[in-house]
């Protein structure tokens, strides 16, 4: 269980890496290496090069932007999950991160990576699309960004043309304005840090009367992308939010269309969708309100 | 492949393992735990998998446990590795983890060991404060096929506790 | 003298090198100018073998040779002896070293890549250009002898490779006369084995050809020995095969295995040193698996429960191939009738081919599968009667007055099967005693907050300590040390230690004042192998006779040079002492004079050398027993499985070293919870192997496994010296079918009835659903 030889680059500027993305063919990009490298040791993936991105300045940074918290595509898993400025402002990232993988995994793999790979069950992803997150491209057309609804081509497929590469995502958190902001983040997963075979994550904000003004509800492992529940979003908005709606706004995630495999089948899948859902808009609501509603 | 550059397969590498350091010139598709085994000689550090799930191939590298099977050697340059045969100290005095693992039979066919021991050394000296669950997740990353697992918990109580000071 | 180390939970001896990385595992072991190897493996179920185009591999830039069974003489074209001959298999199917002209399994070995390094090896393996000829493949057991069903062997006529027949008692008149029968349909998976090293194997010929020093990660190098000089055509003495530091076998590891044939072969063909290191993704089709079983069983009891009589069918998969014969359904049957005192019992297992993996012993050989019939039957005898199940079994059991108990079984050399001694009932009310009398109540009220716990209960009799022997050789050297040889190598199991703890009590030494040498060939005549919890039965009843045999010899010589009556010397601290005296001789001093000295005799009667030699013969078997009790819970939203406790009432006898007993237990019983719940190898019905890594391949993990409470309950063997009985398989076989039956108590509300495993948390959903 060896690789196949390829030729090694280490570019140290994102313009060493477009031109090189430009040039080469039969390119694999290195990030934290915990997806390609099981798929390179098992001749899963034969490229002709492989660019380490690993020597790129500047693609590790977790800041705080007008727009929102932006994270480098190197950031490691393991940085965003103790990172402050995730722990305040997302703090639902960091939860979800807690299923990812086991720690000698978060050490290497990076947010990019992951949000790259596309692994239909992953949890960054699910997050991204949580938040409407915005991803940056850089290519030798200049930079572009992505909306996290646009991200997706297909199964495992990013919007990346061949000389593009990522180079990091804005998440637009979201700002109490005087209300409570809830999260939660639940998934079912065979062992802990395996692939989910689905995930749940939810954002709530609540005014003082506990009246939901805002929810976003993204699922993984139920399409090849991470799907938002819109519709249940919306039977949120505007009501007092308690068992009884998290009861009625969960049933909808099983109704959504769901993806089969040859070992799942989208019965089990939605059954699993609505009771990920309830479980984190009740841990949103509990955290919203402060305990109050468990 | 087709013709591929020596230069592009070939680098030369310099990195710190267990407090030496080495230089060499290594095929860029060597992983790391073959370049710590086969050029180094250093074969504690073990392949289980290969694929990055069992866990044996761990070692530490600055300061992080991580899977040697899913790291290049090439991307070692520079960096300072820990692996099974650096833990101890120079007179013998073993790790605490690897003491706590004979004392509470946390092996028993010992090729899940290094990894087991680089995982919970590096966790612990971070962090000795980890409760049973901690502990639980900290090795599931880690796959054991002879124990089941609970004696190297056991073992890893132990370590905490002393590297507490407790005792 | 009293027992100091035997019994106590001394630390091992193996463990200093090991946690410190100096472990020296196949794949560590450094040899100089050694060429790597990659085998071209079938990527079909089923085919014909037209051709086989190498030279474009031959071409590739660091490949020294690629080797087919064409190239390699008839002996590689050969089938490999059957390591348990079958003599009632009417074509005995097992596979060449390399194929030869078919193949029967994605997995099987076609073709030897040789080169300067495992991925130039591995790169060239992937230009071998084999012209198959896909055929039918044969992977859906239920179906194996419709008509019309696809055949796994050309040389077959049927997939059925013959019939085992198995049974005591007037069967149609307790079936008739039962107060309640009851019929099942049950079946079981096959998991793999999972060591974490997998197999290996290095051969270094001399450059005479007339020697080869073999390598291997086996539990039985007395066996590739043996294998391999018949082969090769070589002395015994030619061949030496080392065990070396081996991580983890559990059964498969027993087999030899074509690679072992192969490797050693083309190391002489080629006249280098070779090694060939499986990866994971080879184990997962290279390397024997187990467990795929369908049942149909009645059960008959009278109106309190008790079971009287067990009849049924078995249709067992063994793969392609009859590597170890019918070793299989031959313990599936010897393991009837469980720890029951059946009134009549009649079995038939027929052996199945298929196209799959071939089955050799996992962990429990065909044990686990008894048992889980055995149990599924007992619960539902206590369902059906609403009587608890714990009493089924405290009624069904063989009660302490039959023992020994002859079950009505024939073993393998046709004579009666007779369990030695234990209390099973009592064995029982330990775990339940452990277990706590207040779970019903808990059960109720996690009901009533809409939670589902429920308590799983398994009892097994198992037998251990399987004929023919081992030995054991003692010699005291000059320095006082002692070093002991054996057959009897370990994959894990601490065989060092405990054979220490057993001399040293002996010889009034410590445990570390011992080197025990296990696992080469040149250093101990003769060995069988660490498979199917023999060998603290067999090789510590040898290592305690070759201390007997020592330690008398030391006495008597220690007599005369201390002028001292036999019955006053004792032997402490390395010394033979007479009682309350100061004079003493160490067994240093008494080796070196045993040793001799050029022109002096050796004292009348005295051979040379303060040492002995020993086999111990395991002529009757013994039996151990336990009772295993856990509590589960079932989220039944999502139908996740939790095991919230798991208790052990376990016998196997004596202890030696109650810390390495709890570990065989523990990593035992882990390993039936992942029979349970997680393992599962699936293949398509073109006999593609589905699961070949460990993302879709699941092995229990740390997190997801309870600590498992152990009581110990001592019955001694009457059958050996030390009173011991094997302990290597006894948490596997009753685990399963533990925590089957408990998922199946959480979840009575909803009618749920469970008669396979492994379970996935979609199977229990379902079922929910339904029931």
């Amino acid at each position: 269980m060896k690789a196949s030889a390829f030729a090694y680059h280490d570019p140290k500027t994102v313009q060493e890496l477009n031109s090189l993305l430009g040039s080469l063919d039969n390119v694999r990009i290195l990030a934290g290496g915990q997806s390609l490298m099981p798929m390179l040791n098992m001749r899963y993936a034969f490229p002709d090069h492989v660019i380490d991105i690993n020597h790129i300045a500047g693609l590790a940074e977790v800041v705080m932007t007008p727009q929102g918290l932006r994270i480098g595509a190197m950031t490691r898993q393991r940085i965003v999950r103790e990172h402050p400025l995730v722990l305040e402002h997302a703090p639902v990232l960091a939860e979800a991160l807690h299923w990812v993988g086991h720690v000698q995994t978060r050490a290497r793999g990076t947010i990019g990576g992951s949000l790259c790979h596309l692994d239909p069950a992953a949890e960054q992803p699910c997050i991204a699309a949580l938040y409407d997150a915005v991803l940056h491209v850089s290519g030798p057309r200049g930079p572009r960004d992505v909306a996290m609804r646009d991200w997706v081509m297909s199964y495992m497929t990013p919007n990346l043309e061949p000389d593009e590469a990522l180079l990091g995502l804005t998440l637009p958190v979201w700002s109490a304005q005087g209300q409570t902001i809830g999260h939660g983040f639940h998934e079912f997963a065979r062992r802990h840090g395996d692939y989910a075979i689905v995930a749940a994550a939810a954002l709530v904000s609540l005014d003082a009367g506990g009246v939901v003004r805002r929810a976003s509800i993204a699922l993984a492992g139920v399409d090849v992308k991470p799907v938002r529940l819109a519709v249940a979003e919306q039977a949120l908005v505007g009501h007092v939010l308690d068992q009884a709606l998290i009861g009625t706004v969960s049933a909808m995630a099983a109704t959504i269309e769901m993806m089969e495999d040859a070992h799942i089948t989208p019965a089990y899948r939605g059954r699993l969708a609505q009771t990920m859902t309830k479980r984190a808009l009740s841990d949103a609501l509990n955290r919203a309100t402060g305990g109050r509603n468990v | 492949m087709s013709e591929l550059d020596h230069a592009q397969t070939t680098r030369h590498i310099s990195v710190t393992v267990n407090g030496t350091v080495y230089e060499r010139d290594v095929l860029t598709r060597t992983h790391l735990g073959d370049f710590l085994r086969q050029e180094l000689g250093l074969t504690g550090t073990h392949l289980g998998c290969e694929h990055g799930v069992c866990g044996a191939c761990t070692i530490i590298l600055d300061g992080q446990p991580i899977r040697s099977c899913l790291m290049l050697a090439v991307q070692a340059n520079g960096a300072t590795i820990r692996t099974i045969e650096g833990l101890a100290q120079a007179d013998g005095t073993l790790h605490p983890v690897q003491e706590a693992f004979w004392d509470k039979h946390g092996l028993q066919c010992g090729f899940c060991t290094p990894g087991m021991v680089t995982t919970l050394a590096a966790v612990l000296e971070a962090d000795p404060t980890l409760d049973e669950t901690a502990i639980r997740e900290a090795i599931s990353g880690n796959i054991c096929r002879c124990t089941g697992y609970e004696t190297i918990v056991d073992a890893a109580l132990q370590a905490a506790s002393r590297m507490r000071g407790d005792h | 003298m009293g027992a100091r180390y035997f019994g106590a939970a001394v630390k091992r001896l193996e463990d200093p090198k090991l946690i410190t990385g100096r472990g020296q595992y196949l794949d560590d072991i450094a040899m100089p100018g050694v060429l790597h190897v990659a085998v071209v493996r079938s990527p079909h179920a089923h085919a014909l073998i037209n051709a086989i185009d190498t030279s474009m591999a031959r071409g590739h830039a660091g490949v020294v040779a690629v080797l087919t069974a064409d190239d390699l003489g008839e002996m590689a074209r050969k089938p490999m002896p059957m390591m348990a001959p079958a003599p009632m298999v009417k074509t005995p199917l097992t596979q060449s070293p390399l194929a030869h002209g078919s193949v029967h399994y994605v997995g099987e070995a076609v073709a030897l890549v040789v080169a300067e390094s495992r991925a130039v090896a591995e790169d060239a393996a992937a230009m071998v250009m084999v012209d198959y000829d896909p055929l039918p493949a044969m992977v859906d057991l239920a179906h194996a002898l419709n008509e019309g069903a696809a055949v796994a062997n050309q040389a077959l006529q049927s997939n059925l490779a013959g019939t085992l027949k198995g049974g005591f008692g007037d069967v149609a008149g307790v079936f008739s006369k039962a107060a309640h029968v009851f019929k099942e349909s049950l079946s079981l998976h096959r998991g793999g084995c999972h060591a974490m090293e997998c197999r290996g194997v290095m051969a270094r010929p001399d450059p005479s050809g007339n020697r080869i020093d073999i390598w291997s990660s086996t539990q039985s190098p007395y066996m590739v020995r043996r294998a391999l000089a018949l082969c090769l055509g070589m002395d015994e003495a030619s061949v030496r095969v080392t065990a070396p530091d081996v991580g983890g076998g559990f059964g498969p590891k027993a087999v030899v295995y074509a690679e072992d044939y192969a490797i050693p072969m083309a190391a002489r063909h080629l006249g280098r040193a070779l090694k060939w290191v499986e990866d994971r993704g080879e184990h997962f089709v290279a390397t024997t698996q187990q467990r795929d079983q369908l049942w149909e069983l009645e059960v008959a009891a009278d109106a309190q429960g008790r079971m009287l009589g067990v009849r049924g069918h078995c249709l067992h998969d063994n793969g392609a191939y009859l590597p170890y014969g019918v070793v299989l359904p031959v313990t599936s049957m010897s393991s009837f009738p469980g720890p029951y005192a059946l009134e009549a019992l009649e079995i038939s297992i027929d052996v199945i081919y298929t196209n799959m993996v071939p089955n050799t012993p996992v962990r429990g050989a065909g044990r686990p599968n008894t048992c889980f019939v055995l149990e599924r039957l007992a619960d539902r005898v206590a369902r059906e009667l609403g009587i608890s199940r714990e009493d089924v079994r405290r009624r069904s059991f063989v009660q302490v007055s039959q023992f020994p108990y002859e079950t009505g079984m024939k073993a393998r050399d046709g004579s009666p099967v007779s369990y030695d001694s234990g209390d099973y009932v009592q064995c029982l009310d330990l775990a339940v005693a452990k277990f706590g009398s207040d779970f019903k109540a808990r059960q109720d009220k996690a009901r009533a907050e809409g939670r589902y716990i429920g308590m799983g209960i398994a009892s097994y009799v198992e037998d251990t300590g399987l004929a023919p022997y081992e030995g054991a050789t003692i010699r005291v050297q000059p320095n006082g040390k002692v070093l002991l040889l054996t057959g009897a190598a370990a994959q894990g199991q601490g065989h060092k230690t405990v054979f220490a703890q057993i001399a040293a009590d002996q010889l009034g030494i410590t445990p570390q004042d011992i080197t025990v040498e296990a696992g080469d060939t040149s250093l101990f005549p003769l060995g069988i192998g660490t498979i199917a919890s023999r060998v603290a039965v067999t090789g510590g009843s040898s290592v305690h006779m070759a201390a007997v045999e020592t330690r008398a010899k030391a006495i008597k010589v220690a007599s005369q040079v201390l002028e001292a009556q036999e019955a006053d010397l004792v032997l402490e601290g390395g010394f033979v002492k007479v009682s309350g005296t100061d004079r003493q001789v160490s067994l240093g001093q008494l080796a070196l004079m045993l040793h001799g000295n050029f022109g002096q005799p050796l004292p009348a009667g005295i051979a040379p050398g303060l040492s002995a030699t020993a086999f111990y013969e395991a002529r009757q078997t013994t039996f151990a027993n336990g009772t295993n009790l856990c509590e589960v819970e079932v989220d039944i939203e999502t139908g996740a499985v939790k095991i919230l406790r798991y208790v052990v009432a376990h016998d196997c006898g004596t202890l030696i070293n109650p810390m390495l007993v709890d570990g065989q237990i523990r990593g035992g019983v882990v390993h039936g919870i992942g029979n349970a719940l997680f393992e599962r190898m699936i293949y398509d019905e073109n006999g593609q192997p589905q699961t070949t890594n460990y993302g879709e391949y699941l092995l229990p993990l740390a997190t997801e496994m309870p600590r498992i409470e152990i009581v110990h309950m001592e019955s001694p063997s009457p059958r050996n010296p030390i009173g011991v009985k094997g302990a290597g398989e006894g948490g596997t076989i009753p685990a399963a079918a533990c925590v089957i039956s408990a998922i199946e108590d959480a979840l009575s509300p909803f009618h749920v009835r469970l008669g396979s495993h492994p379970l996935s948390p979609q199977d229990l959903v379902e079922l929910i659903d339904r029931g």
